[in-house]
C-alpha cells in the first residue's frame, strides 16, 4: 500500500520499510527543541528520572524566546535554568538574548532543520518545518526530555488529509489567509491526529514564508503535522544555510488519504478568525469597520521578512490611527537587521508603531502588549482563545500581515488595498 | 492505573484549551501546586477553590487543544483530579497525559450523558465508565498495550529508564 510524505518519512526514521496509519513506532529524531517555558520542565523530568546527559549535544536547540528579555524574577529563573542546563551538557545551539529569534523562524533561518528530517519540539507550533518538506510536530515537556535522554520519541503513524492548491493568490492576499480559509473549512480538529499534505500546482506559486505561515497553522486544525513537497524554492532557500544532506521525500502515486480538500488560491480574500476560535474565520469585509485598540505584526507564524515588507508597504508614508497601538516584532535578529538595512523599521516608527527585540510576548499575553478588559486586537498570532492575550474579557482577531496594517491606520478592521476602508 | 477511581464530577464543553485550563501568565512558576490554583479560572472561578480529591473532570470533542503546555494535564492533575473523560482529546494533550502517567478516557457517549455534579466510578483497566447517580455504564476505548506500560511505569521517563537498566 502506498504511503504519504509524512508516513515515508516516518518509517525510514524508524528503520522500518513501510508503516500504516495507526501503527505505533519508536523513530529516531533529528532535533530536539525546547523553549523558556518548556525546557525547564523537561529538565526536571529529564533528572528527576536518573539521566545524567544528553544523547548528542548538538541536536538539542534551546530558544529563550517566549517571555524575553526576561519580563520577571520567575520567567528569570526559568532561563537560568535552562542556560545552566545548556552550558553543563554542551548544547551548542542554545540561543539566549541577543541571538534569540522567535524559535519558528529562527530553526529554518539558521538552517538547523531541513527536508527529510524527523522533529519534535516542546512547542506547539513545531509542525512549521513542515513548510520544508520535514516530519516535525509539537509536544510536551516530558517527550522533549524522553527525546534529550534517547534520542528516540514514540509516534502514531497518522491519517492523512490531502489539501490540493490550485491557481494563484491575489495582491493582498497571502499564506496567512489560505491557512485561516481552510481552519474555516475543516474546523479546529477538523485534522485531529491527522496529517495535512498540501499538494497540487497552486503549491509553486507560494512563497517560502508563505509556506512557513501555512505549517504553522496545522496545529490550529488539529493536525499533527501539515507537510509541503520539496521544490526548487525549497532547494534555493536552504542552499548555504542547512548543513546536513536533505532527504526529499514524496508520496506514493496511490498514497491513501481519508479525504480531499481542494481550495483555489485565486479565489480567496483576506479573511480573519473572529473571538474565540481559529475556526471562526469570515471574510475581512464581512466585519471591516469594527473598532480595535491594538495591532500585533509579528509571531512566528508572520513575524518573517515578507510579512514584515507587507506590513510596511501599507503603512509607509501613514499614520496608526489615535485610537491603535500598534506592536511590530521582527521574528529573528537577521530580519529586524535586513528590516533595518531596507529602511523598514523606519518606515514603521515614522507611522508611530512601537518595534521590538524578537519575542514570543504578546501571543500568549507573556508581556509587549498585554490587553485589558473590553480591549479588541488585530494581530497576526495564531490563537484567538479566551485570555490569550490578556485580560478574559478582551478579544482577539487573526488576520494577515497586511490586513492588520491596514487595520493599524484605520483604527478597524479594515481590508488591505482597499483605500475607502483604509481611510474610514 | 488499575487503581480504583470515583468522584463527583466536574463538567465543561467542546474545545476547551490549554490556555483556560492553565492561562500563559501562570506559566513562569511551574510547580504543580501553584499550577493548581489557577486551574480552569478563566472560565470556571469556582474550580481551584472547591475541586476534592478523587473528582473527575468531563469534556466534550477536542479537551486540551492548543498550545504544548505539559502545565495543562499537570495543573489538572495537581488540583487533585483522579482522571478526565471526554469525547476526543486533543492530540500534544492526549501524549502529555499518558506521558506524565495521567489517565485520560476517550468516550463521547459518557462525555454526552454525565451531567455536573454526578458520581462516576471508571476501571481504567477495562474502560468502564459507570455513572452512579444514573446507573449508565459507558465503555472507553481502551489504551494499547504499549501505552498501558508507560502509565503502569509512572510516565515516559520512568518507562525508559526502565528499558535502559
Amino acid at each position: 500500500m502506498g504511503m504519504t510524505m509524512t508516513q515515508k518519512i516516518l518509517a525510514a526514521h524508524a528503520g522500518l520499510k513501510e508503516v500504516q496509519a495507526g501503527d505505533l513506532i519508536e523513530a529516531k529524531l533529528d532535533i530536539v527543541l525546547g523553549n523558556d517555558v518548556t525546557t525547564p520542565v523537561a529538565i526536571g523530568v529529564f533528572e528527576k528520572a536518573g539521566f545524567t546527559e544528553v544523547f548528542d549535544r548538538e541536536k538539542i536547540v534551546i530558544t529563550l524566546d517566549h517571555y524575553t528579555p526576561c519580563k520577571d524574577i520567575k520567567s528569570a529563573e526559568l532561563c537560568m535554568t535552562a542556560r545552566e542546563f545548556a552550558h553543563k551538557q554542551g548544547i551548542t545551539h542554545l540561543y539566549d538574548v541577543g541571538t534569540v529569534g522567535i524559535e519558528h523562524a529562527l530553526l529554518p533561518e539558521q538552517g538547523i532543520v531541513g527536508p527529510g528530517d524527523c522533529i519534535i519540539g516542546a512547542d506547539s507550533h513545531t509542525c512549521t518545518y513542515g513548510a520544508l518538506g520535514a516530519f516535525s510536530t509539537g509536544v510536551g515537556s516530558t517527550d522533549m526530555a524522553a527525546g534529550m535522554a534517547s534520542g528516540l520519541n514514540w509516534f502514531k503513524v497518522p491519517a492523512a488529509i490531502k489539501v490540493e492548491l490550485k491557481g494563484e493568490l491575489r495582491p493582498f492576499v497571502s499564506g496567512k489567509d489560505v491557512i485561516l480559509h481552510l481552519i474555516g473549512e475543516i474546523g479546529v480538529d477538523g485534522a485531529l491526529y491527522r496529517s495535512l499534505e498540501f499538494t497540487g500546482e497552486g503549491v509553486a506559486s507560494l512563497s517560502m514564508d508563505d509556506r512557513f505561515t501555512i505549517s504553522n497553522m496545522a496545529i490550529e486544525a488539529g493536525g499533527k503535522n501539515g507537510i509541503f513537497p520539496v521544490d526548487d524554492k525549497t532547494r534555493e532557500y536552504i542552499r548555504d544555510r542547512f548543513g546536513r544532506e536533505p532527504v526529499e521525500y514524496t508520496a506514493d502515486e496511490d498514497a491513501v488519504y481519508e479525504r480531499t480538500v481542494t481550495i483555489d488560491l485565486s479565489q480567496l480574500e483576506p479573511t480573519v478568525s473572529m473571538p474565540h476560535l481559529p475556526s471562526n474565520t469570515k471574510l475581512a469585509k464581512e466585519v471591516a469597520g469594527l473598532r480595535i485598540d491594538q495591532v500585533v505584526i509579528g509571531s512566528c507564524t508572520n513575524g518573517r521578512m515578507s510579512d514584515l515588507r507587507a506590513a510596511a508597504a501599507i503603512l509607509k508614508g501613514k499614520k496608526v490611527a489615535d485610537n491603535v497601538r500598534c506592536i511590530v516584532i521582527p521574528a529573528t535578529q537577521q530580519i529586524y537587521l535586513d528590516c533595518l538595512k531596507e529602511g523598514i523599521i523606519e518606515t514603521f516608527i515614522e507611522a508611530g508603531c512601537a518595534v521590538s527585540a524578537p519575542t514570543c510576548g504578546p501571543c500568549l499575553g507573556g508581556h509587549m502588549g498585554v490587553m485589558a478588559a473590553g480591549e479588541r486586537a488585530v494581530t497576526t498570532t495564531n490563537r484567538n482563545f479566551v485570555g490569550r492575550m490578556g485580560h478574559t474579557e478582551s478579544e482577539v482577531i487573526l488576520a494577515s500581515p497586511a490586513t492588520a496594517a491596514a487595520s493599524a491606520v484605520a483604527g478597524c478592521v479594515a481590508v488591505p488595498g482597499d483605500e475607502q476602508e483604509a481611510q474610514r | 492505573m488499575s487503581k480504583d477511581i470515583r468522584g463527583k464530577v466536574w463538567k465543561y464543553g467542546d474545545h476547551i484549551d490549554t490556555d483556560v485550563i492553565i492561562p500563559a501568565r501562570y506559566l513562569n512558576a511551574p510547580e504543580p501546586a501553584e499550577l493548581a490554583k489557577h486551574c480552569m479560572e478563566d472560565i470556571d472561578t469556582s474550580f481551584a477553590g472547591a475541586v476534592q480529591q478523587g473528582d473527575i473532570m468531563v469534556g466534550g470533542w477536542n479537551f486540551g487543544c492548543g498550545s504544548s503546555r505539559e502545565h495543562a494535564p499537570v495543573a489538572i492533575q495537581a488540583s487533585g483530579v483522579s482522571c478526565v473523560i471526554a469525547a476526543s482529546f486533543a492530540r500534544i494533550f492526549y501524549r502529555n497525559s499518558i506521558n506524565i502517567g495521567f489517565p485520560i478516557l476517550e468516550c463521547p457517549e459518557a462525555s454526552e450523558s454525565i451531567k455536573a455534579g454526578d458520581t462516576v466510578s471508571v476501571d481504567t483497566k477495562t474502560g468502564v465508565i459507570t455513572d452512579e447517580t444514573t446507573g449508565e455504564t459507558f465503555k472507553a476505548v481502551p489504551f494499547p498495550a504499549f501505552i498501558e506500560k508507560i502509565i503502569e511505569s509512572g510516565g515516559l521517563l520512568p518507562y525508559l529508564k526502565e528499558k535502559q537498566d
